[in-house]
């Protein structure tokens, strides 16, 4: 008797499928409980953490704008090993802006993040024509680059780097706003892939001689994926300089390019709620392991291999198959 | 002054030639890419220095050991890890990528680093090449990486393994055709890329120390040079390595030794956007987008 | 025909590295022709749309096409400017129903400017597109995964995505091609509808017998060069065309 695994949609999202869900209670908080879940807990949880956790926290959320960063480029079709650059980018010049020109906060936070974004797009207008490795290549050795440039030619505070920074108005500022940004881009973001425009930047990462033949001018949409991107990679940054009140050469370092690539494949690549997920599990665990230093990074290594190798799919879009389906044994039919 | 930045442009240039061949090999060549090619460098210093200082082998032995040993790990890394991501350039260079990280941030963590761990140089002796010192080492270095280069050149020009490696390059499925087994070529180019690598690594640690650091150094000269002289092109990596080399050692000694590094930034870019199939890169602009 | 032709290619050539893959073509095409291409495998006809459609850069020659030349001109410019092309290999987007596979060419700056501001839903659109092309409302065919179609309806949804673009030209790379005869017989009508709608139309095709009972005029390849260009009765009586088919005596 020979059998074979078969997979089936659960009945409740067979039900829960069409208007008709608005009938039970049940069927609606099946689907409601997913999108709830995050919202309620991002929001309700840091009152309830000790100030060390809520620091971690704000970590958390930063990590997870730059994870969600990093999937929006790869959905488009460009891999980017250097959310370093745009997190520097943010950081730095929102530094500038409170040192250099004493703008406040909430008004250097904006600034940096679109000028970044900017910046960083700028720099890589050039690239967006080759090939996808060339990207990147380039997105990995421009943040290296940066660091040595900015040691050599000691801008900026040089290896010191920006200090005297005005904070933002109270502590739950710095939380709330991270997170709030992060809840809405989650949702926001999702809603954009889903729409035809996402469509068109997936078919670029598909198949982009296709979505050219359509008459679509593919540099200028991935331009502007790169530009949403880096708006939000510079974004993070910017608030991580205002809460740590401190703008310096580690900013660019290669924590912040690979916590987000690992969190997002960890996570669930091509999804952004699967980048937040990763996020979520890595930040902490890598605050549980601080004590073992710079082991961290090679642990971000081996999970990265492991999980690209083993589990492509991600967590998230794991626990997304185990929610909707089941899977049970049949005899193989004759 | 003058002559003697230029000797010494001359073997920076071989350096970096000598750190891109293994590279350009592998990701040009063959289409994979390897960006765990730093730290195999790295691996390789660190192996021989292991070999030599605390288990007091001799020189040749640890030094064969240390490079057959990565060459065997750049096969291993294909067998293991490449063979199942193949072809999603994606989860190629993330693999790649998590594996370099993972061992070089290793090395990290076990400190190893300090003017003790080091290679010992060849032949331990100087020369005066038109009124400048420069010692033997670094005139190896410069004999060695041309004969690499020559050798690399006929090899993938004359023999049937190196057009293979081409082949795979140009078009996988026209040359699976040929009867040419891809992942066996794939294998071999990244273990030899690795080789090189180590060849490279034994060679010129012994101007300075082993430090982990270095595997990411390495891995951005190799991509400088290969991107601005052509992924695939061995005439390319010549060029660009000389291009580079002068340039940099001239802007060390004319500027100041911070700015080299944004001569080769400017470099990329500038190559990337007026010539983007690089100085040398032919076949590239079929599959380049317009 | 006394109006300037709609398409004019003057001395098209170009060379990969040794490989000269079209040799100074010339050929005009007046509005509303339906023009075949034909010849050997190799010889070049896919080479020269791609110079057309500027999906290859050429090394010499021109290209005009409503009396401006466009060889200059990316690809996505080209098409915005009214021609359309298929290709060869067929890839629509595998995990995507067929009719979300329409939604990108209808995303396209060009059917926005036609219509004006609000296409309507494209979905809608879509759908409509597909039924024109012979995706059954009825079986829901427009709704499968284009993963899961057949080689038929893969190239209809093909040659539906070019029309949506509502093109003044369609270049069609070999549409026939791995169709059974009832499957291009059926395509064939839409065609014709294609013609009566003032397009003009050129069809590289293998299967000669169905191409010759639509097109107005044919032009022969080989080796890159144009052996030929006429009627098709009088371009398969040349003998430069008798040997590039069948090989010389």
């Amino acid at each position: 008797m020979k059998k074979r695994k078969e997979r089936i949609d659960r009945g409740i999202k067979a039900r829960s499928g069409d208007v008709f869900t608005l009938c039970s209670w049940r069927e609606m908080l099946y689907l409601a409980a997913p999108r709830l879940l995050p919202v309620i807990v991002f929001l309700l949880l840091p009152p309830l953490l000790s100030v060390y956790w809520q620091k971690v926290m704000i970590s958390l959320a930063v990590f997870a704008l730059l994870a969600i960063s990093w999937d929006l480029l790869a959905q488009s079709g460009m891999i980017s090993l250097g959310q370093a650059l745009f997190f520097g980018m943010g950081a730095y010049l929102s530094g500038i802006a409170d040192h250099y020109f004493g703008l406040a906060p909430l008004v250097a936070i904006p600034l940096a993040s679109i000028l970044g974004g900017a910046i960083c797009t700028l720099m890589l207008l050039p690239v967006l024509r080759l090939r996808g490795i060339y990207f990147s290549m380039v997105t990995l050795v421009i943040p290296l680059m940066l660091v040595r440039i900015i040691e050599a030619t000691r801008i900026f505070g040089g290896t010191e780097g920006l200090t005297g920074m005005a904070p933002l108005p109270s502590k739950w500022v710095e939380l709330y706003l991270v997170i709030i940004v992060l809840l809405c881009l989650l949702f926001g973001f999702r809603r954009m892939m889903a729409s035809d425009y996402g469509l068109v930047l997936k078919g670029i990462c598909d198949n982009d001689r296709s979505v050219t033949n359509a008459g679509i001018n593919i540099y200028w949409f991935k331009a502007q994926a790169l530009f949403m991107a880096g708006t939000v990679g510079a974004f993070s940054g910017a608030c991580m300089t205002h809460v740590y009140l401190f703008a310096g050469m580690p900013v660019f370092a290669l924590d912040y390019s690979i916590l987000p690539i690992a969190a997002a494949v960890v996570g669930g690549p091509g999804s952004f709620a699967g980048a937040t997920l990763g996020a979520a599990i890595l930040v902490p665990l890598s605050e549980l392991l601080r004590g073992i230093g710079g082991l961290r990074i090679v642990f971000y290594g081996i999970f990265l291999v492991v999980f690209i190798v083993a589990l492509p799919e991600g967590i998230f879009h794991y626990i997304q198959r185990k929610y909707h389906q089941f899977e049970r044994w049949v005899e193989v039919e004759k | 002054m003058l002559i003697g930045t230029i000797i010494y442009a001359v073997i920076n240039s071989f350096i970096l030639i000598l750190l891109a061949i293994g590279f350009n090999l592998a990701f040009g060549i063959s289409g994979v890419a390897n960006f765990a090619y730093g730290a195999l460098y790295v691996l390789s210093a660190y192996v021989s220095w292991i070999l030599l200082t605390l288990l007091k082998m001799p020189y040749f032995l640890s030094v064969t050991i240390s490079i057959l040993l990565t060459t065997l790990l750049g096969g291993l890394i294909y067998r293991l890890v490449l063979l199942r991501v193949r072809g999603q350039a994606l989860s190629e260079v993330i693999a790649t990528f998590g594996i370099g990280l993972s061992i070089l941030e290793l090395f990290s963590y076990f400190g190893m680093v300090g003017f003790e761990y080091t290679l010992p140089v060849f032949i331990d002796r100087s020369f005066i090449i038109a009124g400048t010192y420069v010692d033997a080492q670094r005139l190896l270095i410069a004999g060695i990486g041309l004969v690499l280069v020559l050798g690399l050149w006929l090899f993938t020009h004359h023999t049937s393994i190196g057009l293979a490696f081409r082949g795979i390059a140009q078009d996988e499925r026209t040359a699976l055709t040929f009867g040419i087994d891809s992942d066996r070529i794939a294998t071999l180019s990244i273990s030899l890329g690795a080789g090189l690598a180590a060849i490279a690594a034994t060679l010129i640690i012994p101007l300075g120390s082993i430090a982990p650091a270095e595997g990411y150094d390495v891995l951005i000269k190799a991509l400088a040079v290969c991107i601005i002289g052509g992924l695939g092109s061995s005439g390319g990596v010549i060029v660009a390595g000389f291009v580079i080399g002068f340039a940099e050692r001239f802007t060390d000694t004319y500027i100041g030794s911070h700015w080299t590094m944004i001569i080769s930034l400017v470099a990329i870019l500038l190559v990337l956007v007026i010539k983007p199939s690089g100085l040398f890169g032919k076949q590239k602009e079929l599959e380049e987008r317009i | 025909m006394n109006r300037a032709p709609l398409l004019q290619v003057i001395e098209l050539s170009k060379s990969f590295g040794g490989v000269q893959a079209v040799h100074f073509v010339n050929f005009d095409l007046h509005e509303g022709e339906l023009l075949g291409v034909i010849g050997p495998n190799g010889s070049g006809k896919t080479t020269l749309v791609n110079l057309i459609t500027r999906f290859v850069k050429p090394s010499k020659g021109e290209v005009l096409y409503k009396g401006r030349p466009i060889q200059h001109l990316a690809p996505y410019e080209i098409v915005r400017l009214g021609i359309a092309r298929t290709f060869q290999m067929v890839r629509p987007f595998y995990h995507l129903p067929a009719y979300k596979n329409m939604i990108i060419p209808l995303y396209s700056p060009r059917v926005k400017k036609l219509v004006g501001g609000k296409y309507g839903d494209r979905n809608a659109v879509a759908l409509d597109l597909l039924e024109e092309v012979g995706f059954e409302r009825d079986a829901f065919v427009a709704y499968k995964p284009a993963g899961a179609l057949p080689q038929g309806y893969l190239k209809r949804l093909e040659l539906a995505k070019a029309i949506a673009l509502q093109p003044d030209l369609m270049i069609l790379d070999e549409l026939f091609s791995g169709l059974s005869l009832a499957e291009v017989a059926g395509m064939l009508p839409i065609i014709e509808k294609l013609r009566l709608q003032g397009k003009t139309i050129i069809m590289i095709e293998h299967r000669l017998k169905e191409l010759f009972r639509i097109a107005d005029r044919v032009l022969v390849m080989n080796y890159g060069e144009k052996i030929a260009d006429g009627a098709p009765r009088d371009v398969m009586e040349q003998d430069s065309v008798k040997s590039a088919y069948l090989g010389s005596e």
